[in-house]
């Protein structure tokens, strides 16, 4: 469980990134944190593996207060994958990027390779092996360096954009992923600016606006309230901007879901679905 | 003579043994927006540097077939030639700034080229205005956030005017509101000034809207190439699994029920609650 109460944070050169954010995340919780470029997003969740300590009110991750433990320590627990993964690449094969950190946790020499096989074959990077990770696409290095944070299949997990330079397929693998680890009761925090991902992944959104949480609900809920979106420089999904449209007709509003508009265009055009 | 062209373009890096595009031929018309897609690591980002002579200049490596820009064989020219022609805005922009200032940054390229002082101060500021980046112009390019580096990258590229501009996933740091913004200063560029637009982009649903000509690549080929419409609603490209757009695919879902809302496919919400509006005062 992460609890974090009346946190501030304001950065060396004076900028006051977060002005006062509570919240409680709950072990098992899917949150997708949502909001315009600056409005805090990465600085709140560096917070959360101890990169970041409070420059005022605190942060504890099951009980334990950030600033009492080493990131270390807290790495264990908290995997955090950077939005630019060449921030966080170094080593000289995809192969020795991911089991890196699992030696270092003092996995055996078994364990260690069975994981890196896995990380590898989730994230469809097995051909790749002893590959430079610098030779990769955009978009593959992204991959490289979510497997070698989920290797060590840390509790909570930290994505900031994960599906940037991902294609459909890609993503929708990740999406498969985060269910699964959703259902085994892990807790995923992803920071992300798309919208379409989120509202196929429907999970807990909170809104962020100048360092500050404006928002906090449902998807369906916060994806399709124009008004709030705005304020955090969102554009609501598609399905919902065309439902948004036709409010005149006796339709939802709350439509965020492909399948949901179906059903609810179907009744008013009065068609029974097959 | 098209804008752009490769005829049987392919391109191994020097390090690998499997070419990373193979046999590609397109045809780019002046005044064009094109999109070009495919799942990650199909050779886009490849062919993006054959545009403007990266590929074989920079990036060596073995090229077979031809690319001509503006009737000029990129393979002949040397690069500074063909950023006159070409301008390419890289996916990361940490990649492409590095001078004191955002206003340095995008001056670069106009002093190399030797452009007067007057000309130089007047592009720069149009370019800074255009993306929305004038007020930053004094700061350093890693005192801004990612957003505002992609929006200064685009601004360098901008200030050289090119005939072409090639943009490899420009908006990918950006929140929603931003990205649509530089979408419409792009779409802007193109129907006002005529500069033909080539984007890499896999997020269809931000991007359909604008665009009249897509290519979708899959693993280093051009598998489809053509008139958006009726490229996104075929077959071959939901197998590909580029991400059909979501108001395509409520068009599709509704016609297997029977509900008819012509036959025009509509590329944005905007042209599928227009259809629906029709069928629903029926």
């Amino acid at each position: 469980m992460i609890e974090v109460k009346d946190v501030y944070f304001t950065y060396s050169n004076g900028v006051e990134a977060l002005k006062g954010v509570s919240l409680t995340i709950k072990n098992g919780d899917f949150i997708a944190i949502m909001g315009e470029n600056g409005a805090g997003k990465t600085t709140l969740v560096k917070h959360f593996n101890g990169l970041l300590k409070p420059t005022r009110g605190s942060i504890s991750i099951d009980k334990v207060d950030t600033t009492t433990v080493s990131v270390a320590t807290l790495a264990r627990k908290v995997g955090f994958v950077f939005q630019n993964p060449d921030h966080q690449l170094f080593s000289e094969t995809v192969q020795e990027e991911i089991s890196f950190a699992l030696k270092n946790f003092g996995f055996k020499e078994e364990t260690t390779k069975k994981r890196v096989m896995w990380a590898l074959n989730l994230l469809d990077l097995a051909k790749y092996r002893e590959t430079s990770p610098f030779m990769l696409s955009g978009g593959e290095r992204k991959r490289v360096a979510l497997a070698s944070i989920l290797a060590w299949k840390p509790k909570i997990l930290i994505l900031d954009e994960p599906t940037i330079g991902q294609d459909y397929q890609q993503k929708e693998k990740l999406l498969q992923f985060i269910l699964q680890m959703k259902a085994q009761r892990n807790t995923i925090i992803i920071v992300t600016h798309d919208v379409e991902f989120v509202a196929e992944c429907n999970p807990r959104v909170l809104l962020m606006r100048q360092g500050k949480i404006v928002a906090d609900g449902e998807a369906q809920k916060v994806l399709t309230d124009p008004e709030i979106l705005a304020q955090a420089s969102i554009v609501p999904p598609q399905i919902t901007q065309i439902f948004l449209k036709l409010s005149d007709f006796k339709l939802p509003k709350e439509v965020i879901d492909i399948y949901d508009a179906r059903e609810k265009l179907l009744r008013v055009l009065e068609k029974q679905p097959d | 003579m098209s804008l752009v062209e490769t005829k049987k373009l392919t391109y191994t890096y020097p390090s690998r043994t499997e070419p990373s595009i193979e046999d590609v031929s397109i045809e780019i018309e002046k005044g064009e927006f094109v999109l070009i897609t495919g799942p990650s690591g199909c050779g886009k980002t490849t062919l993006c540097r054959c545009f403007n002579g990266l590929i074989p200049h920079f990036y060596q490596g073995e090229q077979k077939g031809e690319v001509t820009v503006a009737g000029l064989k990129v393979a002949e020219q040397p690069i500074y030639e063909m950023a006159k022609h070409v301008g390419l805005v890289f996916q990361n922009p940490e990649n492409q700034l590095f001078a004191l200032s955002i206003e340095k940054d995008v001056a670069f390229g106009l002093e190399n080229l030797g452009v007067s002082r007057k000309e130089m101060k007047k592009r720069v500021n149009w370019a800074l205005k255009l993306t929305g980046i004038y007020d930053l112009r004094e700061r350093a390019p890693y005192e801004l956030s990612g957003g505002q580096q992609q929006r200064a990258a685009i601004a360098s590229v901008l200030a050289m005017q090119p005939e072409v501009i090639v943009l490899d996933e420009p908006t990918s740091f950006l929140d929603p509101l931003g990205a649509k913004t530089i979408f419409e200063v792009i779409h802007d560029l193109n129907k006002n000034l005529g500069i033909t637009v080539i984007l890499v982009e896999h997020r269809l649903d931000l991007t359909s809207r604008y665009i009249d000509h897509i290519v979708i690549m899959d693993k280093g080929k051009v598998v489809l190439d053509g008139e958006p419409r009726k490229i996104l609603s075929s077959e071959g490209a939901r197998l590909i699994g580029v991400g059909i757009p979501k108001p395509i695919r409520l068009y599709q879902i509704l016609q297997k029920d029977k509900v008819n809302l012509g036959n025009n496919i509509p590329l944005s919400s905007d042209e599928m609650a227009a259809m629906l509006r029709e069928a629903l005062k029926e």
